[in-house]
C-alpha cells in the first residue's frame, strides 16, 4: 500500500518518480562512494587487514601475540642524553638528562615459540619517556638495510616465503619471480646476508633503517637514520653447541646479562644530505656522513613478556615527539597502520593467549630455561 | 498553511560548519582503517585534530539548542515521520558528541598520544589497558558506521522535504536569503504570507 501523500503527490506532480529516483541515485552513489573509500570495492587494495592475513598465512595463527617479532622479552632502563644532539632537534628527550625507557628485544617473524637461531633478524623496541606527553617510539632491527621499499613490496616478500602447504617450505619459484619482481629486495637481502652476525642481543647493533627528520628550534628540517650501538664489546656468533641446548638461548643469554650488570648501547643519529635517499629503506647512506652520540641506553631489567611493560605497548614508529618527524618513506605509515592493527588484534584476543616463549619463572631463574 | 520558519542564523552555521567536518571525518576514518598507503599518516593527522574539534562545535551545538531551540515541523508532517526526525536528530547529536570521545578514550586505553598539533596533546581521558583498548577500538568502528547511516537517513529525509514535500523543512536549514522561502513557491499561501511580512 503506498502512503497517502505518494498517491496526492503524484496525482498533482508528474516529476515526482524522477525526483524519488534523484533521490535514491544521490544516497546510493554516497554509500557507493563511502564503500569505495573503506577498500570494499577493491579486492587488490592493500589493507591493514589483508597485511595481517599474509602474515597469519606466513606463520600460522597465534592468538594474542605480535604478528610480526611475536618472540620477545621485556626490558627497562633509561637514557642520558648527551645534550649534542639538540643542535638538530627540539624534541625534549635530546636535551641533556636522563629519560626511562621502556624497550623490547625480539626476533623477527611471526611464531612465537620459534627456536632462537643466528640468523633470525633481532630487534630492539624502544620508548622514550620524557615528563609530560611527548613520546618517543622506535623499533630497530639488526639488519643494515629493510629488504623493501614499500607496502606492496612488503606483502609480497611474505607470501613469495610463505611455507608451501604441501611441502612445509618456500616454495623456490615463487621466490624466484618475487626476486624478478623486486630487484631492489635481491640487492638488499645481498647486502643483509653479508651483515656481521654477533654473539647475541646485547653486542648487536640495531638501525632505525627507515629516514626520519630531525627539527630544531629554528624550524631547520635535517634527514636522518639512527642505530643503536653496542658500549659492550663484540664478539662473533659461535651458537652452534647453545643454540642445541636451549632454544631460547639469544634471549637467556641476554636476560642472564643483564642480571650480572646493567647493558648499554650509544644513540647515534646519522645526518643524510641532500640527494641520500629518504624514501628507499633498501638503499644504505653514503659511508662518511657526521654522525652524533645523542647519548646511552642503559638497560638494567628484563621481564617476561607475559609480566611486562612492553606487552601492552604498540611500538608504532609514528609515535614521535616534536622535533622527529617521519620522512618520505612510504614504509613509515605501511609500518604504522600494520603495526596498529596487530595491536588492535592481540587486545581482543589478551585472555586467549597462551604464555610466551620466555617465561616469567624463566627470567626469574636468570636466564637458564 | 504558514511559512516554515528557519533555523536561527548560529544553528545555521553550526549546521553548515560542521556537516563537511563530520563527512570528511567518515570518509577519512573509513579510509584509514582500509589503508596502508601514505595517506594513512596524514589522514591520521588530520583525523584527530579535526574528531575533537567536531567534539568542541557539538557541545556548542547543543547549548546552542537550548538557547535557539529548533522550528517546529509544519503540521502538514505525520506522526511517524515527525517521530523518526524527532529520533534521528537525538541519534545524530549522541553519535556526533560519542564518536570524539570514544575516539579519545580509545587512544588513552591504548597509551598512543593524542596529538592534535605539533607539540600539542590533549592528556589520556582513561587508563592504559588492552582489554577497554579493544572494546571501544570496535565500537569505535560500530558508531562510526551507525554515524554514517543515520547521516544517509538525514540527508535522505532533507532531500525529500526538499525536493517532494516542498513544505520548506528544506529550506528551513539551507536557505540564507533574506526574508521569503526558496521553497515556498508550491504553497502559494507561504508566498502571500511571507511578501506580507518582509523583515526590515
Amino acid at each position: 500500500m503506498k502512503p497517502f501523500w505518494f498517491k496526492a503527490a503524484t496525482a498533482t506532480n508528474p516529476g515526482l518518480l524522477v525526483r524519488l529516483g534523484a533521490i535514491g541515485a544521490v544516497l546510493l552513489s554516497v554509500t557507493g562512494a563511502f564503500a569505495y573509500t573503506g577498500g570494499w570495492l577493491s579486492p587488490s587494495r592493500l589493507t591493514p587487514d589483508r597485511m595481517m592475513a599474509a602474515f597469519r598465512d606466513a606463520n600460522g595463527t597465534h592468538v594474542g601475540f605480535r604478528r610480526n617479532h611475536a618472540k620477545g622479552v621485556c626490558v627497562t632502563g633509561w637514557f642520558e642524553s648527551s645534550g649534542q644532539a639538540a643542535a638538530v632537534s627540539k624534541a625534549a628527550v635530546f636535551r641533556p638528562g636522563r629519560v626511562p625507557v621502556i624497550g623490547r628485544f625480539a626476533l623477527a617473524g611471526g611464531m612465537p615459540l620459534q627456536p632462537d637461531a643466528p640468523n633470525t633478524v633481532r630487534s630492539m623496541a624502544l620508548s622514550f619517556r620524557p615528563p609530560g606527553d611527548e613520546e618517543w617510539r622506535t623499533g630497530m632491527n639488526n639488519i643494515p638495510v629493510f629488504p623493501v621499499n614499500s607496502a606492496r613490496g612488503f606483502y609480497d616478500q611474505l607470501l613469495a616465503f610463505s611455507p608451501d602447504p604441501a611441502t612445509g617450505k618456500p616454495d623456490p619459484a615463487k621466490i624466484k619471480a618475487f626476486m624478478a619482481a623486486h630487484p631492489e629486495a635481491a640487492r638488499a637481502l645481498t647486502r643483509i646476508k653479508k651483515r656481521e652476525v654477533t654473539s647475541g642481543f646485547a653486542n648487536s647493533t640495531f638501525n632505525s633503517l627507515n629516514a626520519f627528520r630531525f627539527v630544531d628550534v629554528a624550524g631547520g628540517s635535517t634527514p636522518v637514520r639512527w642505530s643503536v650501538v653496542p658500549v659492550q664489546p663484540v664478539t662473533a656468533d659461535a651458537s652452534e653447541q647453545s643454540e642445541a641446548e636451549d632454544k631460547n638461548y639469544l634471549f637467556d643469554d641476554l636476560i642472564a646479562q643483564i642480571a650480572q650488570h646493567p647493558r648499554q648501547w650509544r644513540l647515534i643519529v646519522t645526518l643524510g644530505q641532500a640527494g641520500d635517499p629518504t624514501n628507499d629503506a633498501t638503499q644504505p647512506w653514503p659511508e662518511g656522513r657526521q654522525r652524533i652520540d645523542a647519548g646511552t641506553v642503559t638497560i638494567d631489567r628484563a621481564s617476561s613478556e607475559d609480566s611486562g611493560r612492553c606487552t601492552a605497548i604498540n611500538y608504532d614508529p609514528l609515535v614521535l615527539p616534536a622535533g622527529i618527524e617521519p620522512s618520505d618513506d612510504p614504509l613509515l605509515s605501511a609500518r604504522s597502520a600494520s603495526y596498529a592493527r596487530s595491536f588492535t588484534l592481540r587486545a581482543e584476543e589478551e585472555h586467549e593467549k597462551l604464555p610466551s616463549a620466555v617465561t616469567p619463572e624463566e627470567v626469574q631463574a636468570g636466564g637458564k630455561s | 498553511m504558514t511559512t516554515q520558519p528557519r533555523f536561527a542564523a548560529v544553528s545555521r552555521l553550526l549546521h553548515w560548519l560542521m556537516a563537511p567536518m563530520i563527512i570528511a571525518m567518515l570518509f577519512i576514518g573509513v579510509d584509514m582503517a582500509a589503508s596502508v598507503s601514505r595517506r594513512y599518516d596524514l589522514f591520521v593527522s588530520i583525523h584527530r585534530p579535526l574528531g575533537i574539534a567536531i567534539l568542541v562545535l557539538c557541545i556548542a551545538r547543543i547549548v546552542n539548542r537550548f538557547i535557539n531551540p529548533p522550528p517546529d515541523l509544519p503540521d502538514t508532517v505525520p506522526p511517524l515521520q515527525r517521530f523518526a526526525a524527532k529520533a534521528s536528530h537525538i541519534a545524530l547529536y549522541a553519535l556526533m558528541l560519542m564518536m570524539p570521545l570514544v575516539g579519545w578514550g580509545m587512544l588513552s586505553a591504548a597509551r598512543y598520544p593524542i596529538v592534535l598539533y605539533g607539540p600539542v596533546r590533549l592528556p589520556p581521558i582513561l587508563p592504559h589497558d588492552l582489554t577497554l583498548y579493544a572494546w571501544l577500538r570496535e565500537l569505535h568502528t560500530v558508531l562510526a558506521y551507525l554515524l554514517f547511516a543515520t547521516f544517509l537517513v538525514h540527508f535522505g529525509a532533507a532531500l525529500y522535504h526538499g525536493l517532494i514535500r516542498r513544505d520548506g523543512v528544506f529550506g528551513s536549514m539551507t536557505s540564507w536569503a533574506q526574508g521569503s522561502m526558496h521553497f515556498a513557491r508550491t504553497n502559494p499561501a507561504s508566498i502571500q504570507n511571507s511578501t506580507q511580512t518582509p523583515e526590515p
